[in-house]
Order: C-alpha cells, then structure tokens, then sequence
C-alpha cells in the first residue's frame, strides 16, 4: 500500500507536470459578492455578444479575498480581473507591485445604496444614523461618561420608532458592505455625540463607535442576503441591512426604512441625497492585457451604456449607473490603459 | 434456616408480580419510545421531501411563449452569411464568418420579439418596454442562433417556444401576491395585465420546461437559468473518482487484507486509513486548494481538481468496504484454492476477487453517490464560480450539482429561486436515489452465486 501510494503521487505528479501551462482564453474574475451579480450578467451577455470570446467566468471570494488572489502574480494560472465594492488600498496596489503585478487599471462600474429592511409585517421605521449607533454600540456616552448600552426597544431611543425588540442584522465583517454600514451610518450617528466629538484620537474615535454590542441584539450575518433575509423571516421584529438591489427584488416581503427622511431608490442615490452608497469597482491586471483575449474588449462592453446605462440590464438588476461625464472618464481609462492612482 | 411461611409465600408473589408488572411496564415503554423514535424520523423525511416537492415540482412547468415571430428582414439587416472562398485560408474566413456572426449580435431582436406579441396585443407595439418585460431577455439570443443555424430564415414567421420572463412565471403561479400594490409588485401593471390576458389566451402556456436540463446557469436571462453545466461538471468528476479511486482503492484493500504481513506497520496504516474516512469533507478542499492548485498549478474551478480532491475523500471508503467485503469471504475459498495447487495470486484473482466483486460495487457506488453530494471542498477550489458554458474537457470551468443548488440558495430573486432550487435538489436526490437503487440491485443480483 506504501509503496503503491508512492507510485500513486508519483503517477500524479508526473501527468501534472508533463501537461504545459495551458494557456487560458477565457477571463477569469472573482472578488466582491455584490459585484458578482452585475459581472455574471455582462460576463454571460458578454460570451453571447462576442462569438470570438469565451464566456468570462465569475467567482466571489470577497472584495478583500478577491484582490489577494489578483495579488498573486502574473500568469495564466492567476486571475485577471478583480472585482471590489471598495478601492483598492495602498498596500494591497504595493502587495501587487512585490508579486509583479505593477500596472492595475480601475474601472468604476456604477454605484450600489445599502438600505435598512424590515418584515411588511413588523413597524415601519424612519431611522437617523444616530438611532442605528444607539441600537448597535457596546457602549453609549451618557452625561460625559460611557455606560454599557441600555437600549432594549426601539422606542426607548426615540418615540417615533416603532415600540419593538432591538434585533439589528448586520454584514459581517467579512463583506465589503460591513465597512459602508459603519463609514456612512454608524460613524456619524456616532459623532453626533458631543462626549465622542470632544475625543481627539480618530482611530479610538472609531474604535469606540464600531464596537457592537454582544448581548445578541446585533447579528452579524457571513453569509448573503438571503441569509439575512431568513434571519427576518424567523424573527418578525428584526431589522436586517440589505443591498438595494435585494430588497427590490423582494419588496413583496420587505418594506425599507427611511435614512434621514430620504427613501432609498435609484433617483435618490445618483442624486447623493440618500446617504448610504458607495462605488463598485473591478480591477485589470495590465500585464494580462493581449495574452488573455478579450479583457479590455470586456471592460469597455462592460461600461457601454446599453449594458450598464439608464434601462440596462445592470440597472434592472439594481446597479445605479454611472453619469455620462463619469463614463466617459472611465472609458478614457480603460482605453488609455491609465495606471490605478491612489491616494 | 428457617423454611418460609405462608406469609412468607404471599409477599414473595407479590413481590415477582410487582417486579414482573414493573418489567412489563418498562417494556411497554421501550416499545413506545422506539415507535414514537421511528415516527418522528418518519415524520421528519416526509415533511422535508413533502416541502422539497411542492415548492420543487411546480418548477419543472414554466410559464412558456408559443408565439409566431416573424423574422422581418426589415430589422434582421444583415448580409448573406460568409462562405469560404476559394483561395481563401481558414483562418480569414473564420474571421469573417466571426465578423458577420458579431454584426448579428447587434441585430434589434428584442424588436422582433415585441412584434410578436403585438399581434395578440396591438397596444404593446406602443409601450415595447412592458411588453419586453413579458419574454426572458437570453431569448433574443436564440433568434441570433437560430439565425446563424440557418440563415434563410429571414423573411419567414416560425411559431416558436419562448420563456417567460422569471417574474411573469412568478406572477401567473402566484408566487407573489397578487393584491398587492404596484410599488410593491416586480412588473408594471401593464405587463401583469398582458401576461393575464396572454395566459387566457392560450399564448403564454404553463409547459414543461426543458430549460432546466438543456441550460447552463444564468444570470442575466433567470428563467432560462439550468441545471446542464453543473451536471457536465459532476459527471466528469465522477467519472475521475470512478477511474482513480476504485483501482488504488481496490488494490490497496487486497494487498492489505491477502498479503500484507500483520505487523506494526499495517496496523499503523489501518488505523490512518480509519481516521482518514473520519475526516471532515472541508479538509480534503484546503489540501485541492493547497497541492492541486497552488503546486501542481492546476486551473481552478476545474473538475479535474474537483475530482481529485473527491476522489481522495472516496478512498478511505472503498478500501474500507472492500476490506470488509473480502473479510466476509469464506477462507475455505482460498484454503480449497491454494490445496489444489493455486498460487496466492491465483486464489486471490480466480477466487477470491470474483465472489468480492458485487460488494466492491456497492462500496463504489455508494462511495461515488456520497461524493456526488458533497458541496463544501468544492467551495474552497473555487468551483462556486459563475460559468455560462458546459465544460468540454475537465480541465474547463465548471460548477458541480450542490454547487449549483447553493448558488441559487442565494439568488436575489426569492421569488422565483425558491422553487428553482427545490427543482434543482429534486433532480440531485433522483440521481442519488438512483444509484443507490442500483447499487441495491447489484447486491441483490450477485449476493446469491454462492
């Protein structure tokens, strides 16, 4: 058996290495899960569009997991493209650059809104980012001091909203979508505090804010939307963060809570008055650009606006398009094969 | 001694008899609760295949187009499709055929498709947006194809079958409902009116529909989204597992069980080869994900790895199951074999190895049934990726049939995917039924020769 186990990895081993690199043609991309739904779209219209190009194949993995896989290097066996709901940072352009990959460019896609969901069956809620720290934090500054969070039911911070348990379902800290929840409600809701303004340090600043609570009232979800969704399903009073695009598929079951008095919706997001949004990205890695086929052909599909313009498939699907000055920057971009600039 | 009493008799009786009524008491009850144990397993089976199959069955019936498109020559501007030239290289003519293909791909066929249905509803020549929210959007590129098969189809009407858009098909089965507001509804009032009087009119039809089998997965065109790609990419890596894991398997079992001496060291490697079967599912996709993948450079999302990756987690059970296969084995076999002369091979191969055969079937078949489901090792080589094309080698991508069951798990549209995944567990647990239905037959069919 020893020896034939040997013979086994050796047999292995060797076809392994016998067969050549095998060069790709087809794209291969994978990162954020809120980007995947909008590049399976324009990957598989893609494939259909162009008879000389294989259809682009699409993974998830996360914004973070996706551009650690884009970081690895040059090469057939690496992917091309990455996909991510937030821009890449300094040290993952400079990870890149040590692994070899020295030219990323950015293409911006459109814009995603982040929206609080509750059950059609359970209150309606008009919520400021104030309530939704209130609801969240570990601890809540009260006459200058910090007191562990005494919140139980949503009236007790404000008498507008509905008389029910505190359930808050929140992304987990793996998603992209966490660091927008925090960055665009939580943070502010938090500042609005004198006891937090008078702090001088900003990384305690965020520290303080970001903490939740561990009483179970707050449940951060790894998983997708639909996990959330079965969260609110089992729970009738719980609150859960969605993608605009989910609950828009699902407003039969979910009704959206207000952010400052504005309703989330596609008008509102383009026009910057709702809030909570941010930009999706993917990322081309330049040196794969001419050995694999069709990548910037993709990316310029990709930024036509019959596939992610007003009335695109992409805007069905949710995505908030670009404005035409935006696109006609990224397009120049992409063209130009402009390096990633980042501040 | 004292010899007992009357008395004495009296509450000895009593005695057994509480002790008996007691015991009889205690059986009843052990019955009971093994009853009640079955029942609530039972119970538990019935309402996950009861809720499996009525969210599921409806699915495999879709809300379908029988329609008359007419190829008007009118949109459909496109020149005679290339033939090659004489003179002409492969290549420059592929080129061209790939250009004329291309200037196809521009071709309006939603307008086609909204002239259709304008002849059942002139108004929707007036509103194409709600009357192209009616058909799925991949259906215009199955005019393209239809073109391209036969290019003289332009100029002729053909009656065609068309999918419904997901959310018409949600709307006509009531997945949604159907009293609520617009704001609160997937489709314009104007379309769900249509597909009403479609569907009264005998247009939109509820038919069985072949999409899920025929279909690769899809994102942008929902209710063509099928089954056929991640079921290419199960059957090869079965067909891997199959290929690697019943010979080593095998071979590995009947050298440990007939020649290996019993020592230290084969005692050694039963007991890893026991803890190897005990070992999580996930463990096996780090160790693809780390040797396959990262040192062999082998694709990602590939069957091939997938393959190999289940094929390691498969062994442990055929070597152990045939192990115990040719345990069961009589030795008066080997014993009558060898007496008249057979050499340890001999008895082994003529003897031994035919009679463990039916059982070394079961186990590889059960062993490949269980590999068939297992979802978590592929996640981790990547072979939960998006891929619209049915693999043509292992070495494509592909996803794999739980795979694909997750992925449609978390598809946006509930409404709609709900039912499509019940449909997608149906045909996996058919698959595993059946071959477990075969592997019972097998046994059944072979156990009586001796």
């Amino acid at each position: 058996m020893k020896f034939r186990l040997t013979a086994l990895a050796v047999t292995v081993a060797a076809a392994t290495a016998a067969m050549p690199a095998m060069a790709r043609d087809n794209i291969q991309i994978a990162g954020s899960s809120t980007v995947l739904p909008f590049s399976s779209i324009v990957a598989e219209n893609f494939g259909k569009t162009f008879p000389q190009f294989k259809a682009p194949v699409v993974g998830s993995g996360g914004s973070s997991g996706g551009l650690r896989q884009f970081c690895q290097g040059v090469g057939a066996n690496t992917i091309d493209i990455a996909n991510s709901s937030r821009q890449i940072k300094a040290s993952e352009v400079e990870a890149c650059a040590k692994a070899g990959v020295t030219k990323i460019i950015e293409v911006k896609i459109g814009y995603d809104g982040i929206v609080f969901a509750s059950r059609r069956d359970s209150g309606k809620f008009a919520l400021e980012p104030r309530h939704i720290f209130m609801a969240a934090a570990k601890e809540i500054p009260q006459d200058g001091k910090m007191v562990a969070n005494p919140y139980t039911r949503w009236s007790q911070i404000d008498r507008s909203l509905p008389d029910q348990e505190i359930t808050l379902v929140i992304p987990g800290s793996n998603h992209g979508t966490r660091e927008v929840y925090e960055e665009k409600t939580v943070i502010p809701g938090c500042k609005t505090f004198a006891e937090v303004k008078a702090m001088t340090d900003d990384k305690a600043v965020h520290k303080f804010c970001n903490a939740i609570r561990t009483d179970g009232r707050v449940v951060e979800v790894a998983g997708d939307y639909t996990e959330t969704l079965a969260r609110l399903d089992a729970q009738k009073t719980a609150v859960g963060v969605f993608g605009l695009s989910f609950y828009d598929q699902n407003r039969d079951r979910l009704q959206v809570a207000t952010i400052s008095g504005v309703v989330p919706s596609e008008a509102t997001i383009e026009t910057g008055k709702y809030p909570v949004s941010r930009p999706l990205y993917f990322y081309i890695k330049d040196a794969h650009v001419g050995v694999i086929p069709g990548l910037l052909e993709f990316a310029q599909y990709h930024l036509s606006p019959q596939v992610s313009g007003s009335g695109s498939p992409l805007d069905k699907a949710g995505l908030i398009p670009l404005n035409a000055k935006e696109r006609a920057e990224v397009v120049k971009a992409i063209k130009d094969r402009k390096a990633v600039e980042v501040k | 001694m004292n010899k007992p009493n009357n008395q004495g008799y009296a509450a000895i009786e009593a005695k057994v008899k509480a002790s008996l009524q007691r015991r009889q008491r205690q059986e009843t009850r052990f019955r009971l609760v093994g009853v009640g144990a079955v029942l609530i397993a039972l119970a538990l089976v019935a309402s996950l295949f009861g809720t499996i199959l009525s969210k599921g069955l409806p699915s495999f019936w879709q809300a379908t187009f029988e329609i008359d498109v007419h190829f008007d020559p009118e949109i459909v501007q496109i020149g005679p499709k290339p033939v090659q030239a004489s003179g002409e290289s492969p290549a420059q003519f592929k080129e061209r055929d790939m250009a004329w293909q291309m200037d196809l791909g521009f071709v309006d066929f939603s307008q086609l498709l909204v002239n259709a249905i304008a002849k059942h509803i002139p108004a929707a020549a007036d509103s194409p947006r709600d009357a192209i929210a009616l058909i799925t959007s991949g259906e215009a590129f199955a005019l393209r194809d239809r073109i391209v098969a036969d290019p003289s189809i332009v100029g002729k009407t053909v009656k065609l079958k068309l999918l419904a858009d997901a959310n018409v098909d949600v709307w006509l089965k009531g997945n949604i409902d159907r009293s609520l507001p617009d704001d609160r509804q997937q489709l314009s009032a104007q379309t769900r009116e249509w597909a009403d009087k479609l569907y009264a009119d005998g247009v939109i039809k509820n038919s069985f529909s072949t999409a899920i089998f025929l279909n690769t997965d899809s994102r942008s065109s929902l209710a063509a989204a099928g089954l056929a790609g991640a079921f290419m990419g199960s059957l090869m890596m079965m067909i891997i597992v199959i290929l690697l894991a019943v010979p080593i398997g095998v071979a590995s079992a009947i050298y440990l069980e007939e020649f290996a001496p019993k020592n230290r060291i084969t005692d050694l490697i039963e007991v890893n080869i026991n803890n190897l079967a005990a070992v999580p599912s996930i463990v096996f996709g780090l160790l693809g994900a780390a040797v396959f993948i990262l040192w062999f450079k082998l694709p990602m999302s590939a069957p091939v790895v997938g393959g190999l990756v289940l094929t390691l987690m498969t062994l442990p059970t055929v070597i152990i199951a045939t192990r115990s296969t040719l345990k069961a084995i009589p030795p008066s076999i080997r014993e009558a074999a060898l007496g008249i002369g057979a050499s340890k091979v001999q008895a082994t191969m003529h003897h031994v190895l035919p009679l463990a055969l039916p059982g070394i079937l079961t186990a590889t078949i059960l062993g490949v049934a269980q590999a068939l489901g297992e979802t978590a090792p592929l996640l981790l080589i990547g072979m939960s990726a998006f891929v619209s094309a049915v693999p043509a080698t292992p070495f494509d991508q592909s996803t794999a049939l739980p795979v694909q069951i997750f992925l449609w798990q978390g598809n946006e549209l509930r409404n709609f995917f709900e039912g499509r995944t019940s449909a997608a567990i149906i045909v996996l647990l058919a698959l595993m039924l059946s071959l477990n239905s075969m592997a019972i037959w097998l046994r059944k069919r072979y156990e009586t020769r001796w």
